[in-house]
């Protein structure tokens, strides 16, 4: 029972994920935070089998840091997404497979251009404008369908991520919280999407990549000075 | 079979060998991809094996209950329990029954669910008794190895984590356990839940067992955070014994401990079946009182009365 969510608009992408924990029927935890930041300028929402869930975000988050350490660059979006992919399609031919699915989402710099990569726990990746993993998937995808359109700016996309959060509000038995990000130029940014002006409190917290609570930030903040 | 010639060649090579990790690692290492340096050859750490079969998952699935899909195994894990924690204004209070189950015969009603790990850390047995017992008692001596390399006591969250990784490098392979790990550490008081599947949250209000759902609807309902030490104990202790009342597999005792910043303290052990009744006096001398009260007022004037 998950669900979670990818927008890419003009200059930005958004990721959007439950924050429910549990296990069979009982909801243990209503606040667990299911986006992991991997770098500046790349995140992702991750869901699937308890326990690997965490492991694998954990261990891909290391291994980015450990790139931009080595490197002192981070791997871009495209990159990352083939790196992923590529360690989901070896696990899936191991004795222990990750059950994974995520969506990732990231801002390129070199070119300021928005990525989303739907990539399930098969090794499939999808280069997408939109997307949803869980049960997002049955009630969501054609809402988005209809309100999607090509470079929305940063309002727009808000909205239509409100539209989906609504429909799956209204047409599942099970009710969620969401946590959502943005990815821009700046970097990650907490969304409140449930206020009533998501952009607004987002804009009021000045242009700085103000990172706040919800979202995990690689620590100590890597500043090389060379942005990829 | 059994011919002088057999006996005498050599045993055959495991099969498995290949992929037998865990017989080709160290045993030291496990649970850290580290290792623990040449712990293991000074007797202490032992690796724990794994059925020597090609599937071990399947084998166990065979032959005992724990995964539900053959309730009619011969081999009945002992399971079947309420246990919560919670944090609050005062610290954490933990709460256990102390039933044991194999299968539809109560194995024991005198078990201790609370694993004391050290003076300042807690761990909760549910699931298979042997597995949180055999596994919390090595998150001890972890912690203990811990103490004494970094000259500090270890945080609940990296306790946690110990235990959280060693039993994901047994998933899958029929462990059975739901602990929670709370304790006090430089950050305040800490729950953390760890399960067979992996996974480790961390939260302010946990209840695990098959007696859990009953043990959350009289804990939710009388959660907040600035309850007293005496109000909180309290509300423990009344939602194992709903538990214990409602969950065949959850009773006999109830075993109440508070985890404060000098450490934790053992409250009490209440039967379950006292408490219940005594509760339910409680609500009924409160109830026709309550009704007296009523009826009393009644048949004063009554601003209600008034109006109507």
């Amino acid at each position: 029972m998950e669900c979670s969510f990818g927008i890419t608009g003009k200059d930005y992408v958004l990721l959007c994920s439950d924050t429910s924990a549990g296990r069979s029927i009982v909801r243990m935890k209503s606040d667990e935070n299911k986006i992991k930041s991997l770098g500046p300028h790349l995140a992702m929402a991750y869901g699937g089998e308890p326990g690997d869930t965490n492991n694998f975000a954990e261990y891909v988050e290391r291994n980015m840091r450990l790139y931009h350490i080595r490197n002192n660059y981070p791997l871009l979006p495209g990159p990352a997404s083939a790196w992923i992919r590529r360690t989901l399609a070896e696990s899936i031919r191991s004795r222990s497979p990750y059950s994974v699915n995520l969506l990732l989402g990231g801002f390129d710099t070199t070119t300021s251009k928005p990525h989303l990569y739907w990539i399930d726990y098969l090794g499939t990746k999808a280069v997408v404008p939109y997307a949803a993993h869980g049960m997002g998937v049955y009630v969501s995808l054609s809402t988005m369908d209809k309100w999607w359109f090509d470079g929305m700016d940063k309002k727009e996309g808000i909205e239509v991520l409100k539209k989906c959060i609504d429909e799956v509000q209204k047409r599942l038995t099970i009710r969620f919280n969401f946590n959502c990000i943005l990815i821009d130029a700046d970097g990650t940014h907490t969304i409140n999407i449930e206020s009533e002006d998501p952009l607004a409190d987002f804009e009021s917290k000045t242009g700085s990549a103000a990172q706040q609570e919800g979202i995990e930030v690689p620590q100590p903040p890597i500043d090389v000075g060379v942005t990829a | 079979m059994n011919s002088v010639l057999t006996q005498l060649q050599p045993a055959a090579p495991h099969r498995m060998q290949e992929d037998d990790e865990f017989q080709q690692a160290d045993s030291a290492s496990w649970g850290s991809m580290a290792g623990f340096g040449n712990l293991s050859r000074s007797g202490g750490v032992q690796g724990m094996s794994i059925p020597r079969v090609s599937d071990p998952t399947a084998f166990l699935d065979l032959h005992t209950d724990n995964m539900s899909s053959n309730p009619d195994a011969k081999i009945k894990i002992a399971h079947g329990t309420t246990t919560l924690a919670f944090r609050f204004k005062g610290g954490i209070i933990v709460a256990v029954d102390s039933r044991a189950t194999a299968g539809s015969y109560i194995a024991s009603g005198t078990v201790k669910k609370v694993i004391e790990i050290n003076k300042f850390l807690l761990g909760t047995m549910a699931g298979g008794a042997a597995d949180c017992q055999y596994w919390c008692t090595y998150l001890g001596m972890q912690c203990r190895l811990y103490e004494l390399r970094n000259k500090e006591r270890i945080s609940v969250a990296a306790a946690s984590k110990l235990l959280a990784n060693m039993v994901y490098q047994y998933k899958g392979m029929g462990l059975s356990m739901g602990t929670m790990v709370c304790g006090w550490d430089k950050t305040g008081p800490r729950i953390f839940y760890v399960d067979d599947d992996g996974q480790r949250l961390n939260g302010d209000l946990f209840s695990v067992g098959s007696g859990s759902t009953f043990a959350y609807g009289v804990l939710d309902q009388g959660y907040k955070w600035d309850l007293t030490d005496e109000e909180a104990q309290e509300l423990g202790r009344r939602s194992i014994i709903a538990a214990g009342h409602r969950d065949a597999y959850s009773g006999n005792t109830c075993n109440v401990y508070h985890v404060r910043q000098e450490g934790w303290e053992f409250i009490g052990n209440y039967d379950v079946n006292e408490l219940w009744y005594e509760y339910e006096a409680k609500k009924k001398a409160a109830r026709e009182e309550a009704v007296a009260g009523a009826s009393a007022a009644a048949t004063a004037a009554s601003p209600m009365a008034v109006e109507q």
